[in-house]
């Protein structure tokens, strides 16, 4: 099962960070002491030694000697398990109300009864809590079980919370919703769907909250409101110790660094936990170096337009490689790369998730972090090596001749400025305009992506713009200087499909009007059909085909092309017929095959398939494709998942 | 099976109006392709369906009777996103055996075993282990468990709000395949959203077009796609990409 060994995994990972080991230690030592403590020095921590009270540290008392002449070092020892037990009895408490009432308002709806206990535990959060502590120490009486009670309570409200937020974040999952349309009772869903999501917060946070509990306890006891003589915990210690600070100051000083100790072992352990299941979450487990090496592309494999004079590239890409490091070794998403845009050219790139086609556009616009290795034979910009140091000017002819689009127009804008502001920051920024000239460029630009009242649109927010005007503002932003270059990934698939067709006529218009080039990535054959002359279909981070566009329904010869036009439903598809399907998933960077990386889905695929990678090459056509059987029996593709053969 | 119809059913969000008088009528073992824009009342309309949001007017019948508030469905749904309509902490097996009601054959543990091979079966997942994780499945392959899990309640009707949209296009032809090939063996009832107008016309008998909230054009697929009448419809199906490339 995956997820008990990931999580293991996890834990282990914990273990071997410096802080998660030092915690992991100083937390074993602190449960060892509690544990022994009171086995091995009771006799010694409970000796009266009436000839010698308050003796200051010596070799046989390291710590001095208490008003009864008893062992302090021994008392502390001992002290701990008291101390200990009595904090994870509080923090037990606190997370048990915490869930009761944190996961009430889930459990009685949206109605009034819900929202009463919100605004209760709203009102307890606000309440300082040693002082609620203080509180229901007076009302539960002087003595350990009161503050017990009082620290447990007084907690309660932090988990309550904790627990109400994340149970309402749960709640609006569809595995909920799907729960609750199966007829699942409320209950039910809490205990089965809810409550086991939230573990890892829960335990980060009650590691983190039985060390401030110690602490707390120690206040208590400090203060004479918790434990009683003769029961002593660090807290009491530390109230005897004080009074003869002046005699022996190590009376106080140990117990106070127990409870340091102690105190900082539960929190630290806390936040190495906190830090190692949090990182795995979001980056999920890496993976081994691919063992195969990408077939090296010879010279002469230049895409099929490079007939044309080269004073016309626009941009030009050879044998560009991305590269993460991962856990255990290197992982390559985009496994060389080759093609080139001429100006007025409009290029598709299209394939599944993972292919590696927006990689190689952030790429190629240098919007990759850090954490990406980018290698490449060539890649330059207006003959402009984009791999050299980034130099101003380097960063203007970016800033200034390449515009990049995004799928998701809403995160691409600053939600907090004005659309104007932040259109006319790249006048100021990259042109040297001045603000009022960058403002006017602003509006203008606004225009020619067809916003209307633009001179009124440019003071609003992002929010005040529906999808498709943010997406086309984002175009306009990109107009602001004089591309030659746009780079749109997936610009249309948050949008409805009338607003589609307009962004989509809006790019074409931009790219006949301007003589620019565009590259347009996208899942969608379809889409890049409308738009591009020539189309890239890109699988496991390498090319497979290169294509004009009018040859992808009739004349692809790659499989992987052929099974994604015909995968894709389209107004005339036959509805008697099953569509065409593409059996089995497509490989990760992480288990790309020695040979063809489409081998195990391709109905083709033979031995030398699966041993050797096809290099990309010339085609008849004057397109390139990767394929040891291009073109071959056009007319089959294999369907559905129980491999039923089915003609196109 | 019983037909499921919608009667005047209106639903407010305080002043905003998501779905606006709407009438119409799933048939017994058919499929109704509801298309509209992103705000156009579809998906609130399913939820209405479901019991996730109550109509503010109006009534959902089936059979001619009003739907439980309470207790078992005679409605499944199967929601847009695999990833996360499923609990990633739960066997698949589990997920689908909760969805079951409960009667003699699914009293025992073998039984309800037995049920869950028989579902994950019927949607092509036989070699799939009903011990395994979502985490372990392809974005297709969670799609085909949620349908299971929608069978599992042996609803009259279901539900089916854009399967498709979230999944890669090699995907997409699968699940659709299987939609028809369950519609087809079960002669099951569905409502069947997507903005995707070419993914509709594969799947659907009937259509009806959705605009602000109200039902703007409804018909048989080939008379709405073929000969639309309403303007909006024709500039829905004038934006399908693919027709008209370059």
């Amino acid at each position: 099962m995956s997820a008990p060994t990931s999580r293991a995994r996890a834990w282990r990972g914990v273990l071997t960070t410096p802080l998660g080991a030092t915690a992991a230690v100083l937390l074993a030592l602190v449960l060892a002491v509690a544990v022994l403590g009171p086995v091995l020095w009771t006799q010694s921590a409970d000796a009266v030694d009436t000839g010698n009270i308050l003796g200051a540290p010596s070799g046989e008392h390291w710590a001095g000697t208490d008003n009864l002449g008893r062992d302090i070092v021994a008392r502390v020892l001992v002290a701990g398990r008291l101390s200990i037990l009595l904090a994870f009895a509080a923090i037990g408490i606190a997370i048990g109300v915490g869930l009761l009432l944190g996961s009430a308002p889930f459990l009685l709806g949206n109605g009034r009864a819900a929202r009463l206990v919100s605004a209760g535990v709203n009102v307890a959060v606000a309440f300082p809590g040693l002082l609620l502590a203080l509180f229901f120490a007076v009302v539960f009486g002087v003595g350990a079980t009161g503050a017990v009670l009082a620290i447990g309570l007084a907690g309660a409200p932090t988990f309550a919370r904790l627990t109400q937020t994340l149970v309402a974040g749960l709640a609006g999952r569809e595995y909920v919703a799907a729960a609750r349309v199966a007829g699942v009772g409320r209950l039910r869903i809490l205990v089965r769907h809810v409550l086991p999501n939230l573990r890892e917060p829960l335990v980060v946070n009650a590691t983190i909250g039985a060390g401030s509990s110690l602490l707390a306890f120690a206040g208590l006891s400090f203060l004479g409101l918790g434990v009683q003589s003769p029961s002593y915990d660090w807290g009491r210690l530390l109230y005897d110790g004080v009074g003869s600070l002046y005699v022996n100051p190590a009376a106080a000083l140990a117990p106070g660094l127990a409870v340091l100790v102690a105190g900082l072992a539960f929190n630290l352990f806390g936040e190495a936990v906190a830090k190692g299941l949090g990182v795995t979450e979001l980056t999920g487990p890496r993976v081994r170096r691919p063992a195969t090496k990408a077939a090296p592309e010879p010279d002469e494999q230049r895409d099929h337009s490079e007939g044309r004079p080269s004073a016309d590239v626009v941009l030009e890409v050879r044998d560009l490689k991305v590269s993460f490091a991962g856990r255990d070794g290197q992982l390559r998403p985009v496994r060389g790369v080759s093609f080139s845009v001429h100006r007025g050219e409009a290029l598709g790139v299209v394939g599944e998730s993972g292919s590696g086609k927006s990689l190689t556009a952030l790429a190629v616009t240098r919007l990759l972090g850090d954490d990406a290795t980018v290698e490449a034979e060539r890649l330059r910009l207006l003959g402009q090596d984009l791999l050299a140091e980034a130099t101003p000017a380097q960063r203007r002819l970016l800033g200034t001749s390449l515009a990049m689009v995004f799928q998701d127009p809403m995160s691409s804008f600053n939600p907090t400025r004005r659309i104007g502001r932040q259109l006319a920051e790249v006048g100021t920024e990259h042109q040297g305009m001045t603000r009022a000239e960058a403002m006017a460029r602003a509006v203008d630009r606004l225009d020619a992506v067809r916003v209307s009242d633009a001179a009124d649109r440019v003071r609003q927010y992002p929010h005040e713009f529906s999808g498709g005007m943010r997406q086309r503002a984002m175009i306009g932003m990109g107009l602001m200087g004089s591309p030659s270059l746009i780079v749109a990934d997936e610009p249309t698939t948050a949008l409805d499909v009338t607003v589609q067709q307009q962004v989509l006529d809006l790019l074409s218009a931009i790219r006949d009007a301007d003589d620019l080039a565009l590259v347009l990535i996208s899942h969608d054959v379809t889409v890049v059909g409308e738009v591009c002359d020539r189309v890239l279909v890109m699988y496991a981070g390498r090319i497979v085909e290169d294509l004009a566009t009018a040859d992808l329904a009739t004349a692809a010869q790659h499989p992987y092309t052929r099974a994604l036009v015909a995968a894709v439903p389209d107004m005339a598809t036959d509805v008697s017929e099953p569509l065409a399907t593409i059996p089995g998933r497509p490989v990760g960077p992480a288990d790309t095959p020695a040979g063809c990386a489409y081998a195990d889905r391709c109905p083709l695929a033979d031995v030398r398939c699966r041993s050797e990678e096809p290099p990309l090459e010339r085609t008849a056509a004057g397109g390139r494709v990767a394929c040891w059987h291009p073109g071959g029996e056009p007319d089959v593709v294999l369907a559905g998942p129980d491999l039923r053969r089915v003609e196109r | 099976m019983s037909e499921l119809r919608f009667e005047d059913v209106s639903v407010r969000y305080g002043r905003h109006t998501a779905v606006d008088a709407v009438s119409l009528t799933v048939p017994p073992g058919t499929v109704v392709g509801l298309v509209g824009e992103s705000g156009s009342g579809k998906s609130t309309l399913a939820r209405a369906t479901v019991g996730l949001v109550e109509p503010t007017s109006g009534t959902i019948t089936l059979g001619g009777a009003p739907l439980p508030r309470r207790g078992r469905r005679p409605l499944q749904m199967v929601f847009q996103d695999p990833y996360s309509s499923l609990d990633p902490r739960m066997s698949i097996g589990s997920s689908i055996a909760e969805a079951m009601p409960r009667d003699e054959t699914t009293a025992t543990r073998q039984g309800r075993r037995e049920e869950v091979r028989r579902l994950l079966e019927l949607v092509h997942l036989g070699s799939t282990s009903p011990d395994a994780r979502p985490g372990k499945l392809s974005g297709g392959q969670r799609q085909r468990v949620a349908l299971a899990r929608a069978l599992a309640g042996r609803p009259d009707v279901i539900i089916a709000d854009e399967i498709t949209s979230a999944l890669d296009v090699s995907i997409q032809g699968a699940v659709l395949n299987l939609v028809r090939e369950l519609q087809q063996e079960l002669g099951l009832s569905m409502l069947f959203i997507s903005h995707n107008l070419a993914v509709v016309r594969y799947v659907a008998s009937r259509v009806a077009v959705m605009r602000a909230g109200r039902i703007v054009e409804e018909g048989t697929t080939a008379t709405v796609l073929g000969q639309p009448e309403h303007p909006y419809t024709r500039e829905l199906l004038d934006a399908v990409p693919g027709r008209n490339p370059r």
